[in-house]
């Protein structure tokens, strides 16, 4: 039965205790496995990870991309929770107007105030929040919305075909900078999508990685305990692009993680940093762009020291965050 | 009601330009969201209904986004959520909206868009033609032409009564020339608050994203299955969506004494020579078409109201005994003929009516047109009339500097 208040009868709410992998198969599933993303896909993987993290109720919305066009094709829907997808470089700003709705409604009583407050979550890909939508992301962070923003950073226009965008790293063969005989491939460096948004002052930046769930939950529920802002990078890799087989997800991400190509870390009020998985043993990069075939060029005599420098490149980022962190500056 | 707690005091008449005439508007609407970027020469719009939320007048919210692409972002997602939401623009605003405007509509939602005319660039220009207004044209936004401050601020709140309809529900723009309506302070006479949100009502929520117990899936995917039933639905709210324009003008009248009318006439009836033009011409029109009557052409002046959906049929019932019809477009044609010319001759086509129909395209960036450029197209469409047929050209561009500038030759 249908509530026939507007903000609905449901009482829920507030994070829910998640100690073990169990925990999440057995959670209420507001994301549903019937979609057509592609085998082995990180995005499913931390999409169901984000939702099942919270009781409470969700809006969320999506730009255009992977994960919209594969889990919203009518007539059916993935999402068993209010959702909304308007273009590829929006979804942040769909995410604020409503958010901005239901602070309007509830000062003018329209949604009673013992209505419990929903989240309100903003789902986009590299394409959409290091590219095409960063203004509006930008933008919504200065204003403050209450929100959490998600890029699912595959670190290439996954959905149209691989194309780069400006979170492809440097070397990757990608469509429209495709290996070749004269060339290496990508030639720009990944943006730092983070630190530009810890930069816009926001109360929590942070990246995680669906292989290390337990930081990534802890980090999703801190981020919905978080007022303002929140901007969320997940590493998603890629199996289709990336050109790893589809049962290796996992473990391709586990050398994202090791190899410091990807740390995890976390940025509270712009300023405070925190390293939150430092990895036992530290695997080469080498071997990180070795299970990827679209580095494989990287491999021939003439671009090794693409491979060199970018190993010298991690060494000093992770130095940088450590520093970083232990000066609590 | 959800009307906003504190009221104001309004004179019988006021004294406002056509922005602050918005603003009072969506004032008195209660709008819930309004999400907008300044553009000249809309700005005041803004402007005004911010200062009205300074001072305690607005309950809803506001978001000042960082660009116009934004601001009909957070229309749509506010509108999805179940908040009465608007926004102004202008021009290059409104050529940056435009993926936007297509999606609000797209997704049903009665978004209220008051535009201020402005020139399209480049050359930069900030002063009023209707090219944006032309380039919404295909937006699948109802659109609606106010010539004065006055009809801007009646057809602003009309606009909500029609795209909330539940027969509708469909976005609204409510245009005025830039600076010649927008920044020219005359006489209105509004309604008092209560009435004027009695006359717009509480917001009918459909499909809102805030009700949790019944979730709802916004902004789907379609292809070749699906879309096509979906722009088809979307178009047949269109095309009905006259018959509820004509019951809010009907309903606004009894409140405010000042009836609106699908396509608005001036001594068209028994006229030879009808000028069809919108916005402030449309006034300009009516001086010269009295001047041309006492010196013995039979002159009229035609003006859709509603310029989106096309009143194909009303164009027709208005035009038939028209022995010539100038149709003024405001924009620049890019290669083909107005759309007012394309409007009217699309209309008269399938008729057994034959008037002598031609194009002028005029006013560009702000240029003027007065009394006499009317008067002397009135002259030559009478000598056309006499000759029985147009003298060259169907289009012709008036008041540009240079030599004369015609195109579409009807000679032989």
């Amino acid at each position: 039965m249908s509530c026939s208040l507007i903000g609905g009868c449901t009482p829920p709410q507030g994070n829910k205790e998640i100690k073990n992998l169990k925990s999440f198969s057995t959670a209420a599933e507001r994301f549903e496995g019937a979609h057509v993303l592609c085998p082995g896909c990180a995005h499913s993987i931390i999409v169901r990870e984000i939702l099942n993290a919270t009781n409470d109720n969700l809006v969320v919305s999506a730009s255009t991309g992977c994960l919209e066009v594969c889990t919203a094709i009518y007539p059916h829907t993935s999402w068993d929770c209010s959702w909304i997808h308007i273009g590829f470089e929006n979804s942040s700003t769909a995410i604020a107007g409503a958010e901005t709705a239901n602070k309007a409604l509830r000062a003018k009583g329209r949604i009673s105030a013992d209505t419990p407050e929903p989240k309100f979550i903003a789902f986009g890909g590299d394409g959409a929040t290091y590219d095409i939508g960063f203004q509006w992301v930008s933008g919504c962070f200065e204003r403050g919305h209450d929100m959490m923003y998600v890029c699912l950073d595959n670190e290439v226009y996954a959905n149209t075909g691989g194309q780069r965008s400006s979170s492809t790293p440097i070397g990757a063969s990608a469509t429209t900078t495709p290996a070749g005989s004269h060339s290496y491939g990508e030639k720009q460096h990944k943006k730092d999508m983070l630190q530009i948004m810890a930069a816009h002052g926001a109360p929590y930046v942070a990246q995680v990685a669906p292989n290390k769930w337990k930081d990534m939950v802890k980090k999703i529920q801190k981020g919905f305990d978080t007022k303002g802002p929140v901007y969320i990078n997940a590493m998603s890799a890629c199996t289709t692009e990336w050109k790893f087989p589809i049962h290796q997800t996992i473990e391709v991400s586990d050398m994202a993680t090791d190899s410091l190509v990807f740390p995890l870390y976390e940025i509270i009020d712009g300023r405070e940093l925190n390293i939150t998985y430092r990895p036992k043993n530290i695997v080469p990069v080498r071997d990180y762009l070795g299970v990827q075939p679209r580095f494989k060029h990287l491999f021939k005599p003439e671009y090794e020291y693409l491979i060199d420098e970018w190993q010298k490149r991690v060494d000093k980022d992770w130095d940088y965050l450590q520093r970083r962190e232990e000066s609590r500056v | 009601m959800y009307r906003n707690k504190r009221s104001m005091e309004l004179a019988d008449v006021e004294v406002w330009d056509g922005n602050v005439a918005n603003s009072h508007a969506l004032r008195q609407a209660s709008v819930d969201v309004v999400s907008a970027y300044p553009i000249t020469p809309s700005t005041g719009t803004v402007e005004a209904y911010a200062s009205h939320n300074a001072n305690g007048y607005v309950d809803g919210e506001m978001i000042m986004t960082e660009s116009e692409h934004a601001a009909m972002s957070g229309c749509i997602g506010a509108a999805a959520a179940g908040a009465r939401s608007a926004t102004a623009t202008s021009s290059q605003g409104l050529a940056l909206m435009v993926e936007t405007l297509y999606q609000a509509s797209g997704m049903r939602l009665p978004i209220v868009l008051c535009m201020i005319n402005r020139a399209l660039a480049a050359p930069l220009n900030v002063n009023g033609d209707h090219s944006d207004m032309y380039l919404a044209n295909q937006t699948g936004w109802i659109s609606i032409d106010a010539c004065t401050p006055e009809e801007s601020y009646d057809l602003v709140l009309c606009a909500f009564r029609i795209g909330e309809h539940l027969d509708v529900r469909l976005p609204v723009i409510v245009n005025q020339d830039g600076f010649l309506t927008s920044h020219k302070a005359q006489n209105v006479r509004p309604l008092s608050d209560d009435a004027a949100y009695d006359f717009v009502g509480d917001y009918k929520e459909v499909n809102s994203m805030l009700n949790f117990d019944k979730p709802v899936t916004h902004g789907v995917q379609t292809e070749s299955d699906w879309h096509f039933e979906h722009k088809a639905k979307q178009n047949a709210a269109m095309m009905a969506s006259p018959k509820v324009i004509e019951e809010v003008f009907e309903e606004y009248a009894k409140v405010s004494g000042r009836k609106y009318n699908m396509i608005e006439t001036y001594k068209s009836e028994d006229a030879d020579i009808i000028i069809v033009c919108m916005g402030t011409t449309y006034q300009t029109a009516q001086v010269a078409c009295d001047k041309m009557r006492e010196e013995g052409i039979k002159a009229g002046v035609v003006m859709p109201r509603v310029f989106r959906p096309t009143q194909m049929d009303k164009l027709v019932e208005t035009l038939k005994n028209a022995k010539a019809v100038v149709c003024m477009d405001r924009s620049a044609p890019g290669g083909q003929t107005g759309l007012l010319y394309n409007d009217v001759t699309a209309a008269l086509f399938n008729t057994p009516y034959r008037p002598l129909v031609s194009n002028k395209i005029y006013g560009l960036g702000g240029r003027d047109i007065n009394i006499g450029h009317l008067s002397t197209i009135y002259k030559e469409a009478q000598a056309e009339v006499e000759a029985g047929k147009l003298d060259g050209a169907i289009q012709k561009w008036i008041g540009v500097r240079g030599p004369e500038l015609k195109y579409y030759s009807v000679e032989g």
